[in-house]
Order: structure tokens, then C-alpha cells, then sequence
């Protein structure tokens, strides 16, 4: 058996500081990377050296970094990180829905990429295997269908099961208030996030030890919500 | 010249009661009361403030200037249907009361009942004394309230019998207006809704009797609450201008009555009446019982009443017997609508007088071929002359030759039945064929102006079309205007919204304080003031205000040299030129709007992409330098040293962003002062390239400065810069490795010193070329970096120094700038 090649990471940014730092930090920790300097070649990049995860900028000088990904989603399932220096919600929500896994505000640290980055990536890796996804005292085990709180079983309304499965299965990575109401409500109650709300706030009394200070079912201010799972 | 009455203007457009003042009437039928009391006692109770007493008989009598810049509360009047002294604002006292109702100061008047235009000939008809001047309808039908007091006294003194039925026709239309009041107000609306479905029609034709058919229908329709039309049919015949004037008269009387006025053409009166009934749905058709029967009625058979009824469906006929047998009014007399010379008559006598000594002359021709010449020369005659001498012909043609030709001779007799029957058929022909050719002739002459008119209007809207511009419009429209009606014409548009006017350049004359006046009058007040106009009439000239959608765009004036008429017609399609005008303002005004809006979106963008681009530039060396801080704790001791490299190279670069956006701030406030000296330009050169060496990325740099290059006169510092962005330029916009080259050298005069630097890049696009050297224009959109102030700031640099800098190809491939510096004469040479 060979050995097994690293994971390839495609970065796609305009300044060149950025790909260095992203380099250094990237293969320190022993993945392979490779760069493109505009959304052109990031997606000639990603058709010819097809990478485990990408890392794209949203503000390139040629293409947007949205539409890059909105591209690159038409044929490969790949997990793509967005940077962005902007902090407006609107262009991560736009982002997210375009297809892009998660996001990472410019300045970050080495550390939160390569974090956010194993989250992405772990959803590709673990697509079989037990899927019980565990925080603080609570398990909640996807195959079987059951929440356990403690040891002891929980008692969820459907809906509230339903929001937390999402949850578990994009464990670790933002989903948009969009996604959720489509994913579980359909496609008429996309603009309605008040219904979410209320049910997330059911879902942290239940699960969270001080459901006014979670820590586990986080919102990500403007854009949705992320369960930081062990 | 004063304004005849056929100059009132349509009092329709009353203020309405929500905006303006109040009006309160109060009907006098001749008592004991004290009408000035009863007054006073309304006012007082109605109003606060000021109540200024501007009744004629007031001690003072203020002018309507006055008492508007006094703003009271409330103004007294009376003896509102008299004229004004020459001079004043208005003709007629109720236009002044109509201004300060305007402006919303409540005007308490007494008026007798016969003041009221509707109820005229029935007051005249109680007293016996014919109907003075009047007030409009419409001035009553704003009225708050109408109040009836006996009070003030006529002479002679009227019987009682006499009084009483004067009270009882001030009660009624005290009656009438309550009743109208309580409609509109049950409705909840403030403006007078008709509130039937009824629609009067009056036929107003050139008689004195007229007026009283458009009093009545006035009288009737305002109590059925119904709209009405008065209809003047004009006929191929022409009119006298007697007639001409009295229609004219009588049209202007049903505008001041608050009817419409249509005009229309046709031979069959009958036809036209039930015609423009039908288009505009009429009910009812007035008319006026005929005195006797028309010729023609007796050729068709029938009476025009008779043809009216049998045409007119199910619409209701009314016919008004004149109420005194009417004068005679001026008939249709068979006169050219041109009045005919005197040479017409001489033409006439002489070709008669002619035929018949030829006729003499040439004995031996047949009685009754003299005859056919005769007859021959009227019909020709009739091509040339007019009714008048057309009736001449024809009479004196078939006297003479009755009296010279047939047989007897020289006598006044008939021998044969059969000559009797020539003689008359002769009349008749002669008679008929001159009014048939005259009435061609008459119809002719309409077509012609008809299609004048049409034709005018034709050019106007087709050269409005045509303009570009609103000047080109206005400018082809004044002139067309000045020829149509050989007058001076001047269009006044406000400066801002509500400003003053401002006369257009294409304007034919000036304004001089009373024009302006009269001009700024007409815009207020959306009715047209000066000259033949019954506001300001002492102005020279007609100011017709530019109408659209209740708004003024402006005023349109009009000189008429002194001593010219002004008709209806005229003043008609003056009206309408000022409606196509002011469509061509709006439209203008509009597009000016839209330019507005499209500027302030645009800078808007650009001000966005700016901010973005500015924010961009110096957020990115700020998150470069925050996350190789994150991470120098964390990563391995060897790679340390290329986040510290990182962390310089993006701090270098937040420096020059931010030195450059200073930079500019200092050339647009215009603070720089350059500090100039001598220096070696070799000096200079080199520690330009140090400072920038870091940021070039390994590329070199050739330096060219020709052996023995005296002295420089420069500012160091700015020049150094500006050659610094240059050479920075060149290193973002040219692939790594690339040398560059920066040389110096003086032209032949020694007056001018050039600094180059020259690449081997890409060039620079034609597509920014001409707006290179503009601040935040950014080359290649696909190259990083950059907030496009570099080449600006250069610019800014090299002006500062009284120099300029320049962009060219470099032979061979490349861009090449220039920093073009002017040199003083040397007065000093730097020691070998």
C-alpha cells in the first residue's frame, strides 16, 4: 500500500500575503496546498487537480467569489471555506447559500482555520460509520433516532428532533436560517425565521445546562446557527 | 385700452372652499334694515382680527394692494358687479374679492339681487330698469353662506308688490345655494359634484336674446345641480361684424356662467345641436322660439324646431320665448364677411354700364343673347366681388335689360307672357348664382383659416418634436408665434420652484416692472393677466400662464402692437400653443429630474466602490498583520521569521496606502507648497530606488543620467515621491523579473528637465488612458492592489512644481512616464 497521499487544499485568493499565510499554516500541518491568484484559475485549479477542500476568497478581482462557488457547486461536492475581510452578513448568508460550507472572518487565527477546516472536511470523511454525534451530556444518536440527555432518553417534538438532526449532521459548521426553514418547512417559509427561533429556544431549555448563555447551540450573529459538537 | 366685457375670464376657477377664505353674502332686497350692520354683526361674529372696511362707500376706500399686504382677518364689500378705476389690479370689484378669497382672508359682501348675472333680466323685469353689469354665478355658488336682510333703499322707490317679489327671488336663490350646499356636503365633497345625470345644451346664436337663453339654462341646470354647454353652430354665411362681436359677447357670457363653449360647423344647425348633444350626452337641448320662418326652412319643408325634434331622439327640447320681443338683432345682413369697396360697386356699374352701350352699339342682335352676356358677365363678376355688389349686379343687369332690350325699348314693360317669364327666370338665376359663388367664396375663406390655424398647430407640435432641447423648442416656438400673429411673444419660466420669473433668452421683449407684475400675476394665479385680460389690463402685454395638471410652468406673454384687435380666436390658439409649451417644459423639467437622479446614483455608486476599495486596501495588510500575530506563538520556531517578514512587508504597505490618502488630502487643499533647491539628480535617483527597493520584489532597476548633468532646481521631497509611485507602479503592473528604467535629462534649451521611467510590461489599456492621471482610477481590475491614487498623486506632485507628467509607449514594448520639470537659468554650478 502506498502511502496515504495528504489532503490537497486549493486556495483561491488575490493577495499574495494571504496565500503565504495560508500556505505556512496549511502544510505545518502536514496538508497539501495548492494556489490560484483569481476565480479563473481557482477554477481551472479545481477541474485539474480536483482538491479534498477549497479555500476561496470572496473578494477577487475578476470573478466574485460568490459566483466561483456557485460554479465550482454545479459539478463537485467538494467542501469549500470562505474568507472574507467584508463583515457584512449579507455576503456570508449569499455565500453559504451559494454553496460554500462555512465562512471565516479576515484576521483569524491559524488555529480557527484549521478548525473550521476539519469540519468541513469531516463531512465528506464520515459519510458511513456510527453516526452518534455527542455534546456536553447529551448524545444524540442519528441512525437510531433518539436524543439521550445524561443517559436517560429525551422527549423532542418532532419538529424540535428534526432541527436538532440538522444540526447534528452540519455539526461544527454554520447553517443559514435559509437552509433550515427549506430543509424542514420547505420552500414557502424560507423568509419566516421567527418559527426557528422559537424552537431553538425550546431545544436549548431542553438540552443546554444554562440555556441563557449556550454553549453548544451557538448563534452565529446574522447568518444562523452552529452546534459545536466534541 | 379697457376690456371690453366679451375680455372676462372663466371664473370657474374659484379657490376652493378648503384652501381660500370664506365668503359670506348677504342679499339686499330694498327694507328698513341697515345693511353695513348687518355686515359688521356677520363679520365680527366670524372672525378674529383685523376687518378692513373696503366697501365703496367706506371713508377710505384701500386698494387691493393694501389690504392684502395688511393680511386682516376679514374684508368687507359691496357693489361687487361695478368696474374698477382705471389703473387698479382688476376690472371688476369681484375679481378683488375673488384675490383676497385666494389668499384666505374671509370676505363678507352685500349684493343686490340683481347683481347676480342669472337672475339680471328677471330683477329688470320686476323694476323695469334694464340689467346694469353683473357678478358671475359661479362668485354665489362659492359662497359659505347667502343671507337675504331687508335693508338699503333704491330710487325711485319700488312698490311693494315690486318688493316682495324681489325677496322672493333673493329667498330662492338663497334656497337654491342652501340646497346645493346641503348636497355637496352630504356628499362629503368640497368641490360642486353634478349631482344628476342631466346635461343642458343651449344654442346661442349672434342675438341680443341669446343672453337670456343663457341665463335661463344657467338658472336651470344649477337647480337640477347639471352641467351645461353652450353651442354656437357656425354657417358657411359670414357674419358682420356686429354679429361677430355679439356672439362673441354671448360665448363669454356662458364662460363667466360656468358653462362650457363648444363651436362647432355645419350648414344644418338641427344636425349640429343634436350631434354635439350626442357626443357629449346631453339630455337637454335650449333653444329659442323662432319669430318667423327662414327661407330655407320654407325649401327643406321643414322648420329647424320641427327637424330638431325628429332628429333628436329622446332628448328633451326646451324653446324659450324671448321675454321682451327682442330687438331686431342684427340679422345676417348679405354682406361680405370683408366689407366690399367701393371699387367693387364702380367694378359692377362699369361692366353693366358696358355690356349694355355694346349692346346699343351693335344694333341687330337678338334681345335675348344680350341677355346671356348679361348674365355671363354676373356669374364672372361674382369671382371678384362681394355679396353687396353681387346684388347689385344681379338687379341693375336685369333692369337695364328689361328696360333697354326687350321689347318695348326704353320702357319699363312687358309685352309677351313669355318675355315676363325670361325676365324672372333671369332674376333668379342672375340673384342665386352671385349668392352661391359668394357663399363659395365665404366657405373658402373659413377652409382657409381653418387650415391656417391647423397648419400653425401642425408646425408648432412638429418643431417641439423635432427640438433637442427646450431652448431649441422654445426658440422655434416664440418665432413661429411672432410671425402667426405679427407680435412679440416671450416666455418666462420660474427660476427655482416658486422663484421669480426669468425671461427665456429667445424672448422677443423685456420685462419693465408692470409686465413682470402682471407676468407673475398669471403664473400665481394660473388665469391669464395684462392687456385684454380683465387683471392689470394697463400692462402692453397678454400673459397666458403655461398649464399642467393645476400647476404653472410658466407664462407665456404676448405683445400685440398697439391699435390691433385681439378676437377669441387669436386668444384661443394662444391658449394653445401655451398648452404644447408647457407640455414641452414638463417634459423638460422631467428629464432634468431624471438626470438629477441619475447623477446622485452614479456618485453614489462611485462612492461606494471608493469607500470599498480604500477599505479593502487597508483592511488586508491590517488581517495579514493580526493573523501572523495569532499565529507566531503556535507555529514551529523556524517559520517564525516568515511571519515576522510578512507582518513588515504588510505594515510597509498600510504605510504607503495611508501616506498616499494624505497625500491627496494635502493636493486638494491645496496646501502644498513646494520647497524648491538645487540638488544632483544622480543623488536624487538613487535613494529613490533604495527607498522603494524592498517593495520592487528583486527587480532591477537601470539608472541613466548623462555624464556631466548639471544641478537640478526641484523639491526633493515631492519629486522623490512622485518618482517613487512611478517606479512602485511599474512593479504591480509588470510580471516579476522585469527590469525597469529610470533616467534623466535635460531638452536642448536646458529650460525643461525630463525624468523617465520606462517598463517592459504589458502597457497601459486605451481603455484608461485618457483618465489615467484622475484620482481612484485603477489600472488591470484583475491586478490586486492598489486604491488608484498613485499616478494622481504624481500628477498632483509635478503641478505642485509648475511641471506636468505624461504617459507614452516605450519603443519596444512598455509603458513610459514622463515628470516633465521647468528649470530656472543656472545661476550656480555645484563645485566639480
Amino acid at each position: 500500500m502506498s502511502a496515504p497521499s495528504l489532503p490537497l487544499v486549493l486556495v483561491i485568493e488575490d493577495e499574495i500575503q494571504f496565500r503565504r499565510l495560508l500556505r505556512l499554516t496549511l502544510e505545518a500541518v502536514g496538508y497539501e496546498v495548492n494556489e490560484a491568484a483569481n476565480g479563473q484559475l481557482g477554477l481551472n485549479e479545481t477541474a485539474v487537480r480536483p482538491p479534498q477542500g477549497i479555500i476561496v476568497d470572496l473578494g477577487l478581482p475578476d470573478i466574485d467569489g460568490k459566483e466561483v462557488i456557485r460554479r465550482i457547486r454545479e459539478w463537485s461536492q467538494v467542501p469549500m471555506l470562505v474568507l472574507t475581510v467584508r463583515d457584512g452578513e449579507d455576503e456570508k448568508i449569499a455565500a453559504l447559500d451559494a454553496g460554500a460550507d462555512d465562512y471565516l472572518t479576515k484576521p483569524f487565527s491559524g488555529r480557527e482555520l484549521l478548525a473550521r477546516l476539519r469540519a468541513i472536511l469531516r463531512r465528506t470523511q464520515t459519510a458511513v460509520g456510527s453516526p452518534v454525534v455527542r455534546f456536553g451530556d447529551v448524545e444524540v444518536d442519528l441512525a437510531a433516532r433518539v436524543v439521550r440527555r445524561a443517559g436517560s432518553e429525551l422527549r423532542l417534538t418532532a419538529k424540535e428532533h428534526d432541527l436538532l438532526r440538522y444540526l447534528a449532521v452540519h455539526a461544527g459548521r454554520v447553517v443559514t436560517h435559509r437552509q433550515i426553514l427549506r430543509e424542514l418547512w420547505g420552500v414557502n417559509a424560507e423568509e419566516s425565521p421567527q418559527y426557528l427561533w422559537v424552537y431553538m429556544t425550546h431545544l436549548r431549555q431542553k438540552l443546554e445546562p444554562n440555556p441563557r448563555e449556550p454553549r453548544y447551540l451557538m448563534t452565529d450573529a446574522g447568518v444562523g446557527y452552529r452546534l459545536i459538537a466534541d | 385700452m379697457p376690456p371690453s366685457p366679451s375680455d372676462s375670464t372663466d371664473p370657474g376657477i374659484l379657490p376652493p372652499r378648503d384652501t381660500g377664505g370664506r365668503l359670506v353674502v348677504v342679499l339686499l332686497v330694498p327694507g328698513d334694515g341697515n345693511a353695513i350692520s348687518a355686515l359688521q354683526r356677520a363679520a365680527e361674529d366670524g372672525c378674529k382680527g383685523e376687518i378692513v372696511d373696503a366697501r365703496l362707500t367706506a371713508s377710505v376706500l384701500p386698494s387691493l394692494e393694501t389690504v392684502l399686504a395688511r393680511r386682516p382677518a376679514a374684508v368687507l364689500m359691496d357693489s361687487l358687479a361695478q368696474d374698477n378705476p382705471a389703473g387698479s389690479r382688476h376690472a371688476w370689484r369681484w375679481q378683488d374679492a375673488v384675490e383676497l378669497l385666494e389668499s384666505g382672508i374671509d370676505v363678507f359682501v352685500a349684493l343686490a339681487p340683481g347683481d347676480v348675472a342669472s337672475r339680471a333680466d328677471a330683477v329688470a323685469a320686476i323694476t323695469g330698469r334694464p340689467p346694469a353689469k353683473t357678478v358671475p354665478d359661479p362668485f354665489l355658488d362659492r359662497a359659505d353662506a347667502v343671507n337675504v336682510i331687508d335693508a338699503g333703499t333704491v330710487s325711485p322707490p319700488l312698490g311693494e308688490s315690486q318688493r316682495s317679489a324681489l325677496r322672493a327671488l333673493a329667498l330662492r336663490l338663497a334656497a337654491e345655494h342652501a340646497e346645493r350646499r346641503l348636497a355637496a356636503l352630504s356628499r362629503n365633497l368640497q368641490s360642486p359634484v353634478w349631482r344628476s345625470t342631466e346635461r343642458l345644451i343651449v344654442a346661442v346664436s349672434p342675438s341680443p336674446f341669446s343672453t337670456q337663453l343663457i341665463r335661463w339654462t344657467r338658472r336651470t341646470a344649477a337647480a337640477l345641480g347639471a352641467p351645461w354647454l353652450a353651442v354656437y353652430v357656425e354657417i358657411t354665411r359670414p357674419l358682420t361684424e356686429e354679429a361677430r362681436s355679439l356672439i362673441e359677447n354671448n360665448l363669454a357670457l356662458a364662460r363667466e356662467l360656468g358653462g362650457e363653449v363648444v363651436v362647432t360647423r355645419d350648414d344644418d344647425v338641427a344636425a349640429a345641436l343634436v350631434r354635439v348633444a350626442r357626443d357629449r350626452e346631453a339630455t337637454q337641448i335650449v333653444i329659442g322660439k323662432p319669430s318667423d320662418r327662414r327661407w330655407h326652412d320654407i325649401l327643406r319643408g321643414r322648420t329647424m324646431v320641427e327637424r330638431l325634434f325628429e332628429l333628436g331622439g329622446k332628448i328633451d327640447i326646451h324653446m324659450i320665448p324671448a321675454a321682451s320681443a327682442p330687438t331686431a338683432g342684427p340679422r345676417l345682413r348679405l354682406d361680405s364677411a370683408s366689407p366690399s369697396g367701393w371699387s367693387e360697386y364702380a367694378l359692377v356699374v362699369a361692366a353693366i354700364g358696358g355690356i349694355t352701350v355694346a349692346g346699343l352699339l351693335m344694333t341687330g342682335f337678338y334681345y335675348l343673347s344680350v341677355g346671356l352676356v348679361y348674365l355671363l358677365a354676373v356669374i364672372l363678376l361674382s369671382l371678384r366681388v362681394g355679396r353687396g355688389p353681387m346684388l347689385l349686379a344681379g338687379v341693375l343687369s336685369a333692369l337695364t335689360w328689361e328696360y333697354v332690350f326687350i321689347p318695348p325699348k326704353f320702357a319699363i314693360s312687358i309685352a309677351s307672357v313669355q318675355d315676363a317669364l325670361l325676365f324672372g327666370t333671369y332674376f333668379v338665376v342672375a340673384l342665386v348664382a352671385g349668392q352661391l359663388t359668394a357663399r363659395i367664396r365665404a366657405q373658402a375663406h373659413n377652409e382657409r383659416l381653418r387650415e391656417e390655424r391647423a397648419t400653425a398647430l401642425f408646425r408648432l407640435t412638429h418643431s417641439l418634436a423635432e427640438a433637442g432641447t427646450l431652448d431649441d423648442a422654445v426658440q422655434s416656438a416664440l418665432r413661429q408665434m411672432d410671425r402667426l400673429f405679427a407680435a412679440q411673444t416671450a416666455l418666462a419660466l420660474p427660476s427655482a420652484a416658486d422663484g421669480p420669473l426669468v425671461l427665456h433668452a429667445a424672448s422677443a421683449f423685456g420685462f419693465d416692472p408692470a409686465e413682470r407684475e402682471a407676468a407673475e400675476w398669471a403664473c400665481r394665479h394660473r388665469r391669464p393677466a395684462g392687456r385684454f385680460s380683465p387683471t392689470l389690463a394697463s400692462c402692453s402685454g397678454y400673459y397666458e400662464p403655461l398649464l399642467r395638471e393645476g400647476r404653472s410652468l410658466g407664462v407665456l406673454g404676448v405683445k400685440i402692437p398697439a391699435g390691433r384687435a385681439f378676437p377669441a380666436a387669436q386668444r384661443e390658439l394662444i391658449g394653445t400653443f401655451a398648452r404644447q409649451l408647457a407640455l414641452i417644459v414638463e417634459r423638460e423639467q422631467l428629464r432634468r429630474a431624471g438626470e438629477r437622479e441619475k447623477l446622485l446614483a452614479e456618485s453614489d455608486r462611485l462612492h461606494r466602490a471608493l469607500l470599498d476599495s480604500v477599505s479593502h486596501e487597508l483592511r488586508t495588510p491590517l488581517s495579514v498583520i493580526a493573523s501572523a500575530a495569532e499565529d507566531l506563538e503556535e507555529i514551529r520556531p523556524e517559520a517564525r521569521s516568515r511571519l515576522l517578514g510578512e507582518i513588515r512587508i504588510a505594515a510597509l504597505r498600510l504605510n504607503r496606502v495611508v501616506g498616499n490618502l494624505l497625500d491627496q488630502t494635502r493636493l486638494e487643499s491645496g496646501a502644498l507648497r513646494p520647497r524648491l533647491q538645487w540638488c544632483g539628480v544622480d543623488d536624487l535617483l538613487k535613494s529613490t530606488v533604495q527607498e522603494v527597493h524592498d517593495a520592487l520584489a528583486g527587480r532591477s532597476v537601470e539608472i541613466h543620467v548623462p555624464a556631466g548633468m548639471p544641478a537640478v532646481h526641484l523639491d526633493w521631497t515631492l519629486t522623490g515621491h512622485a518618482l517613487a509611485c512611478l517606479l512602485l507602479n511599474a512593479a504591480v503592473h509588470t510580471p516579476a523579473g522585469m527590469p525597469v528604467s529610470l533616467s534623466a535629462e535635460y531638452d536642448e534649451t536646458g529650460r525643461r528637465l525630463f525624468l523617465r521611467v520606462a517598463d517592459r510590461g504589458p502597457g497601459v489599456p486605451a481603455a484608461i488612458r485618457g483618465r489615467l492621471f484622475q484620482k481612484f482610477v485603477r489600472g488591470d481590475p484583475a491586478q490586486a492592489g492598489g486604491v488608484g491614487l498613485g499616478l494622481s498623486i504624481v500628477r498632483g506632485f509635478s503641478l505642485a512644481q509648475g511641471g506636468e507628467v505624461s504617459m507614452g509607449d516605450n519603443p519596444g514594448g512598455g509603458a513610459v512616464f514622463t515628470i516633465c520639470l521647468p528649470q530656472a537659468q543656472h545661476q550656480y554650478q555645484p563645485a566639480p
